[in-house]
């Protein structure tokens, strides 16, 4: 792709993601860092994509550590955030309306 | 072998983007935060069988058994942790993630003689160290693997400036001559700027250079999207460098602090009245069975938990405390601060995870005003969030910290475990005021007596 498509991309990319974050409370402020802390996990795929193409074994190896790391980071990323979400579920909720379709995740899950 | 051809893969990795956009969106409201988080794990999911399917890879084998380990390691981590600890295991995930970066970038070194790719290179490989090596010693001091307070020396921002005019040089260097070694020598002295840049900074403002570095290994990851030419880790990179961004200032401007002056002699030379003396001013010092009847025939209480309580791991207490309290008929409120905690929103999920129901903790534009109305406000191992001194002493380093007001409240009760002062180091002068009671201990067994003396009532 070329230069100015990538800054295209680039640009538009900072202001969505200044956009997305602007008026969130403090409650979740730290499940927020933690969400885009497992996002930037994804450099996994670029980790995945130098060991495919690694012929040296050096190269592969360190590639292998790097897909360890960036493993690490998007798996641990998303469960940690997950579990500091599934406890924002007080348990004084009102319970949904049985029938409705959150009624039924509720039921699921228990 | 590729089973899908270029459109398909750049069709999967925008849904996979897009994903992302949305996680990041559903992560702004408490109702929609979880299924935001999932959806951005189906979107990594997306992302991944999509490498797979559409580039030709050799050492597939191999590559499976190391995601299987990073995955069998992090995962079995990331459920089991304690949830006072997790502000270090994300700290710890963001520097893996930035060492992951830094080394996909120096494996991509020979495969370029693109001045514009061996700039994005040096970036990420920079960046990545400094984020990777930076929060390892966040780790460190959240963990308590070493102190929490601020470690300086004379010559501390010489050498910073060497090392990153060094780094610099190095960078200048990698992109002229493309050299393996140099890039290897730029790493180590990104390495060396991590240590330096954290080692200032005091446990209080730890939580923000989290989010700082956060932004820069998606900064990092964004530049590394560059060097390999994929669109989805520019995008995936450049939305957590921009949200990073964001969200880093709005931590610091909770505390009234400005990102500068915490990255460059947090605290330092800042007039400090009273700063390590403890004064010999007498205080009303008081017994568990005293506070349990001040708690006890009040009309409305209000909590106010701090960074002792999450230390002392005291949240069940504190909740069932509030229960007790409540079963009397005693309103009872959660106050709580943007900083409270170790991170901002930290106190809201450990007061979540002793089921206290969400609608009872209360933001602080929220409480202040109700502080007036309240009988007791009970202040559980806090000190510089509720310290008027943020108002009234201009010199003071928290002034301009917007703080809780407890002072408005009739009574003010505080749980402590002495007369040190917080962690900004300065003396709460409310600990003087005649509505002031203390009681001193840990703040688990603080409530634990309390907490018995209520029921004995």
């Amino acid at each position: 792709m070329d230069g100015i498509s990538l800054l295209t991309i680039t640009v538009l990319a900072v202001f969505v993601g200044f956009e997305v974050v602007s008026k969130v409370s403090s409650t979740l402020h730290t499940p927020l860092m933690s969400g885009a802390n497992a996002i930037h996990g994804i450099i996994l795929v670029g980790a995945i994509i130098v060991a495919g193409q690694a012929g040296d074994p050096w190269v592969l190896a360190i590639a292998l550590l790097a897909v360890v790391l960036a493993t690490a980071n998007l798996v641990g990323g998303f469960v940690v955030t997950d579990r500091m979400l599934e406890m924002f579920r007080g348990r004084q909720r009102p319970p949904s309306k049985p029938g409705t379709a959150a009624g039924a995740i509720e039921e699921h899950r228990r | 072998m590729t089973l899908i051809n270029p459109t398909w893969t750049a069709i999967l990795y925008l849904a996979a983007a897009a994903c992302f956009i949305l996680a990041l969106k559903g992560l702004n409201s408490p109702r929609t935060a979880r299924r935001g988080n999932l959806i951005g794990a189906v979107g990594a999911l997306l992302a991944v069988v999509t490498v797979f399917v559409s580039v030709k890879l050799d050492n597939v084998p191999w590559i499976l058994g190391a995601v299987a380990v990073g995955a069998g390691v992090a995962a079995p981590v990331a459920r089991r942790v304690q949830m006072t600890q997790m502000p270090q295991l994300v700290a710890l995930f963001n520097g893996v993630g930035g060492g992951a970066a830094a080394l996909v970038a120096l494996l991509e070194l020979s495969h370029t003689e693109d001045a514009w790719v061996r700039l994005a290179i040096v970036f990420t490989l920079l960046v990545g160290a400094v984020s990777f090596a930076g929060s390892g010693v966040t780790f460190a001091k959240l963990q308590g693997l070493m102190t929490t307070r601020p470690v300086t020396f004379p010559g501390l921002p010489v050498l910073m400036a060497l090392v990153l005019l060094a780094a610099v040089g190095a960078g200048v260097a990698v992109i002229l001559t493309g050299s393996l070694v140099l890039a290897m020598i730029l790493l180590v002295l990104g390495l060396l700027a991590g240590v330096l840049l954290v080692l200032p900074v005091g446990g209080a403002d730890v939580p923000i250079v989290i989010s700082l570095l956060n932004a820069f290994t998606g900064l990092a990851v964004a530049a590394s999207g560059l060097v390999l030419g994929n669109v989805l880790l520019l995008v995936a990179g450049t939305l957590v460098g921009a949200s990073g961004t964001i969200l880093t200032r709005a931590m610091a401007a909770a505390m009234g602090r400005s990102v500068a002056g915490i990255m460059f002699g947090a605290f330092k030379g800042g007039s400090t009245a009273g700063s390590t003396a403890v004064s010999e001013r007498p205080v009303r010092s008081s017994s568990a069975e005293d506070v349990a009847v001040l708690l006890g025939y009040a009309q409305r209480v209000i909590i106010v938990p701090g960074y002792g309580l999450a230390v002392a791991q005291g949240q069940h207490t504190a909740a069932e405390l509030a229960l007790a309290l409540e079963s009397r008929g005693i309103e009872v409120d959660f106050a709580i601060h943007p900083v409270a905690g170790r991170m901002p929103g930290h106190m809201n999920v450990l007061l979540a995870e002793a089921n206290v129901p969400y609608e009872s903790l209360k933001e602080m534009s929220e409480v202040n005003s109700e502080f007036k109305t309240a009988d007791v406000a009970l202040v559980v191992g806090a000190n510089d969030v509720v310290n008027p001194a943020a108002k009234t002493t201009s010199g003071s380093p928290i002034y301009g910290m917007p703080i809780l007001e407890v002072a408005d409240a009739r009574q003010v009760v505080f749980l402590k475990r002495s007369m040190r002062p917080g962690f900004a180091g300065i003396e709460n002068e409310l600990l003087y005021e005649p509505q002031t009671t203390l009681l001193f201990g840990d703040a688990k067994d603080s409530l634990t007596k309390v907490l018995g003396a209520v029921k004995a009532l």
